[in-house]
């Protein structure tokens, strides 16, 4: 059996009033309430502990870190190939996205990010591109739920569910997709994906249009985020916001226009920025954002080189016997391609002594890899920059000021997700 | 203004402090000699260079390398586009720079991060506790003499008074501070 470990509990009343009799009498009195790790509106486990003057918070403190799993250390102690499940796990929301990135991470330091096939660069665009739209759908669900609104939940998971799907035909997996090889991708999208596609935008643009009717000019819901924790400019630069919620702050900054990989610049869409830097206006940063991913994503199902069903056998992969693996067929008759096919499963391929980082428009913001490399198939040091950690560390300015029953909102407007801020 | 150049305009400022820029994949590196002045470097790029956004910071474990430790940010300016790697070197005994808060406010946690993972300490930081490990932990996880599978520490891992109702069942794993291998119910050989 194993042993039982005494824990000491703490005589909360002495210590409660110990506390009491240490205040200085000038001083109203405050409560300190403690919110999660696990409550329904922090979307995870996040804490926060919150300093309360009657209803209106005068101090909080997030606490984070309950989730973490620490995937940098496992990076460390695995070829490149091996770490892309863990990117699945990182913003769970949006696994497609995650992987993109980490895959152009990886190839911006084998330095062959510009050598990828077009096709390969329009289908992984068409993934980032679903995972926004499905992430925001949720982040969106579950904001307007928090608030009350439970109707806009139903429509928007009715919708993600069909995005699901498309991710399920792709790549075999619902959530942990691993989409993306180092190189190119696992496989080429099936031949019916882009009609499945064009199918779902059709149908998306109803849904949209219904969750825009029941908030945007919605009393209540406008009356709930209008003027609740304006980030200005200065400030949301200066904490490093990624994503919405700076371009909810009027900053027209994405990487996707700004540093343009991909086939990002054949494409047309537009930044949509907010004016004040309150709720309100990151809740129509996002609204437009799902807009502007279908724009994106009508073009690509139109452009995409060798058409929906890659007719002209257009590859998806890099033909480089170092970085991706040889057709198994090959592997099985050709002596040279099996060397690749064992060196590249047994030690991975290569990557030259250098650094370098990488920053991607993820969802929820810039998700960067800082890759350190001394040579061979395993990072010396891989830092992920994860959005939703950066975008946290402003709670503790922000809150202050607002009620306890805006907290919700908050929360719901920096749209944050655990699995990624805590690693 | 392109990235080298604001490379170039830091090391006139500064001179010898800073390294020649080297170029890797377009993206320029500066290394600044001494560590101690990576306030008044960061405060002149972000002032004078217009680096206004720091994107990452990041931390290097050198192991069985003198210096050992290596701080690294990562630099953007939003109006020019231009992006900028400052790296600084950090000795083991010292293990300890001054905090760069007073140029960027988004480093608070990224330096608790680095303080938290590596044990590198951040001088002047107002608030330098662990962030991802809990309070009490001994360790410092990235470092490179810490083995992947963990150590055990003397804090519990999991806060429990009793056991649960399928302790000890074919598939529950026994809460203890043992490793994973001993605790895992697979390899587990039943005590009775």
């Amino acid at each position: 059996m194993a042993t039982i470990q005494d824990i000491e509990i703490p005589d909360s009343a002495a210590r409660t009033a110990r506390a009491v009799d240490e205040l200085p009498d000038d001083v109203g009195e405050k409560m300190v309430l403690n919110m999660g790790p696990s409550h329904p509106a922090t979307h995870g486990v996040l804490r926060i502990l919150l300093e309360l003057d009657g209803e209106v918070i005068t101090k909080a403190e997030p606490d984070v870190g309950y989730l973490h799993r620490g995937d940098e250390k496992i990076a460390e102690n695995m070829t490149y190939t091996q770490f892309i499940p863990y990117t699945d796990r990182l913003d769970y929301l949006a696994p497609l996205a995650n992987n993109v990135a980490y895959a152009l991470a990886v190839e911006k330091a084998l330095g062959i990010h510009d050598k990828l096939p077009p096709r390969c660069q329009y289908i992984r665009v068409m993934c980032c591109e679903l995972a926004r739209i499905s992430a925001h759908l949720l982040g969106l669900g579950a904001f307007a739920m928090d608030t009350g609104a439970v109707t806009v939940f139903l429509l928007t998971f009715t919708e993600r569910e069909k995005i699901y799907n498309l991710a399920e035909a792709a790549s075999g997996a619902r959530l942990t997709t691993s989409y993306t090889r180092i190189g190119g991708l696992m496989r080429d999208i099936p031949p019916n994906w882009c009609d499945q596609v064009r199918q779902f935008l059709k149908e998306f643009a109803v849904a949209l249009a219904e969750v825009e009717v029941l908030l945007t000019r919605n009393r209540i819901w406008v009356d709930r985020l209008r003027d609740l924790a304006v980030i200005s400019k200065e400030m949301a630069v200066d904490y490093g916001l990624s994503g919405p919620n700076l371009r909810g702050s009027g900053i027209e900054w994405d990487l996707r226009k700004n540093q343009p990989y991909l086939c990002y610049k054949d494409l047309q869409f537009d930044i949509p920025t907010g004016s004040v830097g309150d709720c309100y206006d990151r809740y129509l940063v996002r609204m437009e954002e799902m807009r502007q991913s279908m724009r994106i994503l009508e073009q690509c199902v139109d452009k995409i080189p060798g058409g929906a069903e890659n007719k002209s056998n257009e590859p998806v992969n890099i033909a480089d016997g170092k970085v991706t693996l040889p057709p198994k067929q090959k592997v099985m008759t050709k002596m040279e391609e099996l060397i690749h096919q064992f060196m590249l499963v047994t030690e991975g391929m290569n990557v030259p002594p250098g650094e370098i980082y990488f920053g991607h428009e993820n969802p929820k913001g810039e998700l960067g890899f800082y890759i350190c490399s001394k040579g061979g198939g395993v990072p010396y040091r891989l830092k992920i920059r994860s959005p939703s950690f950066i975008n946290l560390s402003i709670l503790g300015e922000l809150m202050p000021g607002a009620m306890v029953s805006d907290v919700p909102v908050i929360l719901g407007s920096i749209d944050f997700v655990m699995g990624e801020s805590d690693r | 203004m392109t990235s080298l150049e604001t490379a170039q305009k830091l090391k006139a400022k500064f001179g010898d402090l800073i390294s020649e820029p080297a170029e890797f994949r377009g993206e320029i590196s500066v290394k600044v000699a001494d560590a101690e002045q990576i306030v008044a470097v960061c405060e002149f790029a972000k002032k004078q260079l217009g680096f206004d956004y720091l994107v990452d910071v990041s931390s290097l474990d050198n192991y069985g390398d003198d210096p050992r430790w290596t701080v690294v940010y990562e630099l953007r300016g939003l109006a020019s586009g231009c992006e900028l790697r400052i790296k600084t070197d950090v000795s083991e005994e010292k293990s300890e720079l001054p905090s760069v808060i007073g140029v960027w406010r988004t480093v608070n946690w990224h330096e608790r991060e680095i303080y938290d993972m590596m044990g590198i300490r951040f001088r002047g930081h107002p608030d330098l506790r662990r962030i991802l490990m809990w309070e009490g932990y001994p360790y410092f996880p990235l470092r490179k003499d810490f083995p992947l599978a963990g150590k055990p520490s003397e804090m519990p891992g999991v806060a429990f008074s009793k056991p649960s109702p399928m302790e000890g069942g074919p598939f529950v794993t026994i809460p203890s501070t043992s490793s994973s291998t001993a605790r895992e119910p697979r390899v587990r050989i039943p005590e009775n």
